[in-house]
């Protein structure tokens, strides 16, 4: 008993009093679906009826049927387009704000970054439509101006599209990671390296950039992975050609009746994430230690 | 004579209203170890870099080596620094550290190789090359720094307070290390410090600035023996002030009114900074003497011992002079059979009539 009391007033315990309702909820909200999943998966389903013996027969059709394996890659594709144009966007934002405005400044230039969360995702989504559609902006000033004859096809309802949209929609969460990382980097390093001769473009890469690594990798993680599981954004911009797993895995849950597969496909992007995910905290971790470590 | 490595005339940097230097005129002389001493904010620093080149000066001009540094960015002046934090980059080891400003100047690899390996010797870290810079202390990462800035053999080396993150015992040690470094090398040294006692341990001339203005430039002894005013004399170790009056000038002799001493000749050359203007009479604490039993000094006067503070081999006495009840400070060596005065004594306060100066 006398232990027992003990304990509840240790450090350890208080701690996970404090972090007991974030708990809870993902106990019931991720653990115990994901378990679920995880069952489904190694069953099979013959159009509403569950058969509970132990297969793996959804895992070879996932990982050997040439449909979804085109798939997976597109949405790796994707999502790698996806992140590399984010970090591009994203970097010069943060060096700007990091280097070029005064520090009074910076807190409301950060706020204005937030600004397109002030409308709901599936807006920004159809603005983008509106934008890139067969009579949408571009294509009515282009024709307008006479530069085309023909509208541009090429712009919506393919892959090009889902990749413009997501990276509109990320370059926010990646420029804020960067920002922190470009904050951090000491100002008199920058002072040394031109000290010792370097010019500008040359002290960028051999101190800011490789300083400011940690931050670009936080980012590339923060748009990775949400992205190659992205539903919404292929579906309403993708086309038939710009469709990505998530789509897949829906389909195989509703129209197909085949909630196993659904659960075996959902899985094998998740390790697949895991997988890439794992390279890139291995890098971070790197960029932190430094050499010699 | 050869020409001042680094020469200053007329030079003034604002930041927007504000006068950080003002009407900065200097040389410095090729491969003298010179320091800049003042309190912060005096504008030491602010010279410091603009020397190299990272302050845009507002008037006057800079020239190095004979050149003028106007429109030359930092990174083409032959100059080096060492900063206040070492500004050690943290993502490499300590010889990729070194190597940087050689990597810099596209230098062929066997050489880079060698000279990283000849500097790293130089300021004693063999063996630490392979070491990440994270994991070095205080002194390791000041070495650092000067292996890095010294292997590009630079006409001047900028130091910004380089010993003032260090302790006590460790500071003493790397100021003998300077010292000797910039004998070995040759290099003209330029040093920040607020520490007066820094540079006169290790400076061959050494200027004071207040508020943006050089106030004195001098060696150590001249700076220590000579100050040219008040301010100086206050900043550089301790001395003590007293009223004076200057009735007349006669020749090279001065008739002064002195606080509690009356009236004194003194040659015209204790007026260190000039004749005009001095109100003051200054005499270092140690250059007073309290006499003990049959003692004789060229002057004497009766005080009153107010405060006694005994260091061991020292002993720091507070008098006050008869008639206008001014306090002084005397500083006395605790020799052989020297008695310790105690408060509320009389003491017999001896001193000589040159080792006061006539200051404003």
């Amino acid at each position: 008993m006398k232990r027992v009391q003990r304990w509840l007033r240790g450090e350890g315990a208080q701690g996970l009093f404090l972090i007991s309702p974030t708990l809870v909820f993902a106990v019931l909200l991720l653990a115990i679906p994901l378990i679920m999943v995880v069952a489904l998966s190694f069953w099979t389903q013959d159009y509403l009826t569950l058969d509970r013996t132990f297969t793996t027969a959804n895992y070879q059709t996932a990982w050997t049927e040439p449909m979804y394996q085109y798939l997976m890659a597109r949405s790796l594709k994707i999502s790698m387009f996806v992140t590399a144009l984010t970090i591009f966007l994203a970097y010069p934002v943060a060096y700007f704000i990091s280097f070029r405005v005064p520090p009074k400044r910076k807190a409301m230039w950060i706020f204005l970054i937030t600004i397109p969360f002030w409308t709901s995702y599936l807006i920004r989504i159809f603005l983008w439509k509106v934008i890139l559609g067969y009579n949408g902006v571009i294509n009515g000033s282009l024709t307008g101006l006479g530069l085309i004859d023909q509208p541009l096809s090429f712009i919506l309802y393919n892959q090009n599209a889902v990749v413009l949209t997501l990276a509109h929609a990320w370059v926010p969460f990646a420029i804020l990671p960067i920002f922190v990382a470009l904050e951090k980097v000491d100002r008199s390093l920058i002072e040394a390296a031109e000290d010792l001769g370097d010019s500008k473009l040359r002290r960028f890469l051999r101190v800011t950039l490789p300083l400011s690594m940690p931050g670009v990798i936080a980012a590339t993680i923060i748009v990775f992975i949400p992205t190659i599981g992205d539903y919404v954004t292929p579906r309403l911009v993708g086309g038939p050609n710009g469709l990505m797993i998530s789509n897949m895995i829906e389909l195989q849950f509703k129209k197909a009746n085949d909630a196993p597969l659904g659960s075996a496909l959902a899985i094998s992007a998740m390790a697949i994430v895991t997988f890439v995910s794992l390279i890139f905290i291995w890098l971070n971790r790197k960029y932190i230690r430094g050499p010699g470590a | 004579m050869t020409q001042p490595i680094i020469q200053l005339s007329g030079l003034d940097k604002y930041y927007g209203n504000f006068q950080a230097l003002s009407q900065i005129n200097l040389d410095i002389k090729t491969g003298e170890f010179f320091s800049l001493l003042g309190p912060s904010g005096c504008g030491k620093t602010t010279l410091l870099r603009a020397i190299a080149g990272f302050e845009v000066i507002s008037a006057g001009s800079l020239h190095i080596d004979g050149a003028s540094m106007e429109d030359v960015p930092a990174n083409q002046r032959p100059t080096n620094m060492v900063f206040q934090s070492y500004a050690i980059f943290p993502h490499m080891s300590v010889s990729e550290n070194v190597a940087y400003g050689l990597k810099a100047r596209r230098l062929p690899k066997a050489e880079i190789e060698k000279r990283v390996a000849e500097a790293i010797s130089m300021v004693g870290l063999d063996g630490f090359g392979d070491r990440a810079s994270h994991g070095l202390s205080g002194g390791q990462r000041q070495r650092v720094a000067l292996a890095r800035a010294l292997v590009l053999k630079p006409r001047v080396l900028l130091l910004d307070e380089p010993l003032s993150a260090l302790d006590k015992k460790l500071r003493e040690q790397m100021q003998s290390e300077l010292r000797q470094l910039q004998r070995a090398v040759g290099i003209t040294f330029v040093l920040v410090t607020h520490d007066q006692e820094e540079a006169l341990t290790m400076s061959d001339r050494i200027a004071v600035m207040f508020d943006g203005e050089i106030a004195q430039v001098a060696s150590p002894q001249e700076l220590y023996g000579k100050p040219t005013n008040r301010q100086v004399a206050n900043f550089i170790g301790q001395m003590n002030f007293l009223d004076a009056k200057v009735m007349g000038v006669d020749g090279d002799k001065v008739l002064v009114d002195v606080q509690s001493l009356g009236k004194l000749t003194l040659d015209l050359h204790q007026a260190t900074g000039g004749i005009e203007g001095c109100n003051v009479v200054g005499v270092r604490p140690e250059m007073l003497t309290i006499l003990d039993g049959s003692q004789a000094a060229e002057r004497e006067i009766e005080a009153e011992v107010c405060e006694v503070f005994y260091y061991g081999d020292m002993t720091y006495y507070e008098v006050i002079l008869p008639f206008t009840e001014a306090k002084i400070t005397i500083t006395m060596r605790n020799t052989a059979g020297r008695k310790v005065l105690g408060e509320g004594e009389t003491a017999r306060v001896g001193w000589s009539q040159s080792s006061l100066l006539l200051l404003k």
